[in-house]
């Protein structure tokens, strides 16, 4: 009932909009909901708007109405940018004709083809799109939990933690020890523990030069390693040290009450303790049921396709896709593919092949910005990586300069591409 | 070097134009001219030959008014400076091409500026050799030869699907604005088709600097680069 009566005040709603072209009835247009508003989803709706040209109506689900990314967020963190400058609102994508709800997807039935929302709405969809981004893997740092995140920021989805996390930061004693627990493989944003790193050193080598950096790392290695560790030589001499899984960083646990990091068994008291935990997909696609066992939705890689429902297209760091990092700039790029598979299907317009592309710029001191990258092509079983780069070691200050400012432009860039 | 330019520059300040010496108190116009072919020719063209390209060609600058040639589709704010009366003079050019976007905010000019006062007035005095003197031209031919190697006509020829353009245009969009504002990133709307074929394919064969740039067009094949030049070549006018 409920259903029936949405879909007849819906379909008023877009007839009186459109005064020249009554309605016919039965003949509504395929309907996409999109959920989640970030790199990903926020692409996808506008994509999906603009390129379908009014042939489909696009739901963007997403609870917040103003949107921090979290690509820039540790520039915030290092003073390069203020909190304000890494909000976006879907203003520009509801005045292309998306309807814009600012809800919580809470179910999907995926037989029933419906979305219900916080509110107990239910929304039906001809496709839909989930592009949550990460949620955290219970219990994978012991000791801690979203209960003492106020205590022991993540600050890995941007917003509040971030504010936290830098005031903590700026709040150390002389002389204190910031730590942090950077996550296993695969997350979010591969160089962003390291960049923070970076970032938190400036900070630090501006107010509290004595201060010192620990990371705890169950990795054996991390994404542009050899730049971040020559530009921590550079910048931040002595300041850093990071602790790889041969030496205890794969068997941490935290103890906020005390603010202590056990390494082995170990007792290390700090200051602040930043801990990003493992991360799997946000919860919703797990909900729906089409994640795997380690918590990734699989998806086709000619097309962002779920593999359990063909009616489901799964975007960014929620996706289990093959080589590309889970960024920013993946989500985006993926978007596109998937809009365009998803008019093809549902509006027979042109499907072109699939192609991906990947770069993600770090900020290691004022003016010495890094960049890695990649494109990628659908093969068989993955999305694979074709061709790739990275910035190399002893770059001259004007080239890294050069490199920072083409990070804003990206920025620039990529939130217009999102948000409009 | 750097002395002796410093000191004739300074001689020629003081001096004003020395009787007998041909001094040019704008700088030395050889050097002017290197450093065009180094950073202004893969936009613009001057001499003989000379057509608008990415950027309008320079024939006759000194004078011009701001955004003054037909048929090349300025940047609002400089058809506005145009339309207030502005003609380029030493003075404006040298502001101009110290920085492009503090002289002329909203500028489409993709120029980080030239910091090097001696090298601005060496490049000044070059372009004004093509704008006072019209019967040198032909002496400095040279200066009018593109500096990119031609692509084989068959490439050129290529007619590119728009349509197809446009989705591949998705993956450029990403960091190229498609307001055409260009903050860090140039702008790449409203090239001329052969010019963005032309700097694709340099990208493509690593003549072109720039690691995005190669991988992106790395793997472009001659019809998505023609797709995307006929693309670009018309979006948002």
């Amino acid at each position: 009932m409920t259903l029936n009566r949405r879909l007849f005040l819906g379909t008023l709603a877009s007839a009186s909009a459109a005064l020249s072209a009554p309605m016919v009835w039965g003949q509504a247009k395929p309907h996409v909901v999109v959920i989640g508003g970030g790199a990903g989803g926020a692409t996808a709706a506008r994509y999906l708007m603009k390129d379908s040209e009014g042939a489909l109506d696009v739901t963007l689900i997403e609870p917040n109405a103003t949107y921090y990314t979290c690509f820039f967020s540790n520039l915030y963190l290092g003073g390069f940018r203020d909190f304000d400058s890494l909000g976006h609102t879907y203003g520009k994508l509801a005045d292309m004709g998306i309807k814009v709800v600012q809800d919580m997807a809470t179910g999907v039935d995926r037989a029933a083809r419906t979305v219900t929302l916080g509110n107990g709405d239910v929304l039906n969809y001809d496709r839909l799109v989930i592009a949550p981004g990460i949620d955290f893997v219970d219990d994978s740092v012991p000791g801690w939990s979203l209960d003492v995140a106020e205590v022991m920021p993540h600050a890995y989805k941007a917003g509040p933690q971030t504010q936290l996390l830098k005031s903590q930061v700026e709040a150390m004693p002389q002389g204190g020890t910031f730590a942090m627990v950077a996550p296993p493989n695969p997350y979010r944003c591969p160089p962003g523990p390291y960049e923070r790193i970076s970032m938190v050193a400036h900070l630090l080598k501006t107010n509290n030069p004595t201060g010192k950096i620990l990371i705890f790392d169950p990795k054996e290695n991390f994404s542009k390693r050899a730049l971040f560790e020559e530009g921590w030589q550079k910048h931040y001499s002595g300041m850093v040290t990071w602790i790889g899984p041969d030496l205890g960083g794969a068997n941490v646990e935290v103890r906020a009450d005390t603010m202590e990091v056990i390494v082995d068994g170990e007792a290390e008291k700090v200051d602040v303790c930043n801990v990003i935990p493992a991360q799997k997909a946000g919860m919703i696609a797990a909900t729906a049921g089409i994640t795997d066992d380690a918590g990734w939705a699989p998806v086709d890689p000619a097309s962002m396709r779920s593999k359990s429902d063909e009616n489901i297209y799964v975007l960014g760091d929620a996706s289990a896709q093959g080589d590309m990092p889970k960024s920013g700039f993946s989500a985006n790029s993926q978007a596109k593919v998937a809009a365009m598979a998803i008019r093809g299907e549902l509006t027979d317009s042109r499907v072109f092949p699939a192609r991906y592309s990947n770069t993600c710029w770090s900020l290691i001191a004022p003016d010495d910005g890094v960049k890695v990258g990649a494109s990628y092509e659908p093969t068989e079983e993955k999305i694979a990586s074709v061709e790739s780069f990275i910035s190399e070691t002893g770059e001259d200050a004007a080239l890294r300069k050069s490199t920072y400012e083409e990070s804003l432009g990206w920025y620039s860039g990529i939130t217009a591409d999102m948000f409009g | 070097m750097t002395g002796r330019r410093l000191f004739l520059a300074g001689l020629a300040f003081t001096l004003g134009l020395a009787p007998g010496v041909k001094a040019d108190p704008l700088g030395d116009a050889e050097h002017g001219a290197t450093l065009f072919k180094r950073q202004c020719a893969a936009c613009h063209q001057i001499g003989p030959d000379a057509v608008n390209r990415i950027g309008p060609h320079l024939n006759g600058v000194f004078g011009r008014r701001l955004g003054g040639l037909d048929g090349f589709r300025y940047s609002n704010p400089m058809q506005q400076m145009g339309a207030d009366g502005t003609d380029w003079t030493i003075e404006r050019l040298d502001a101009y091409i110290e920085n492009p976007r503090g002289f002329l905010p909203g500028t489409r000019m993709s120029f980080r500026g030239m910091t090097d006062g001696n090298d601005r007035s060496a490049l000044i005095a070059f372009l004004r050799d093509w704008s006072d003197q019209p019967q040198d031209i032909p002496e400095s031919a040279p200066t009018a030869t593109r500096t990119e190697p031609q692509l084989p006509p068959e490439i050129l020829a290529i007619e590119g699907d728009a349509e197809y353009g446009e989705y591949l245009s998705s993956e450029c969009s990403t960091c190229h604005k498609r307001d055409g504002s260009d903050d860090g990133i140039p702008s790449i709307l409203n090239w001329p088709e052969e010019d963005f074929v032309t700097a694709m394919h340099e990208y493509k064969s690593r003549l072109r600097e720039h690691p995005v740039m190669q991988m992106m067009a790395g793997r472009l094949s001659n019809e998505e680069i023609a797709a995307l030049a006929a693309f670009y070549a018309t979006y948002g006018e």
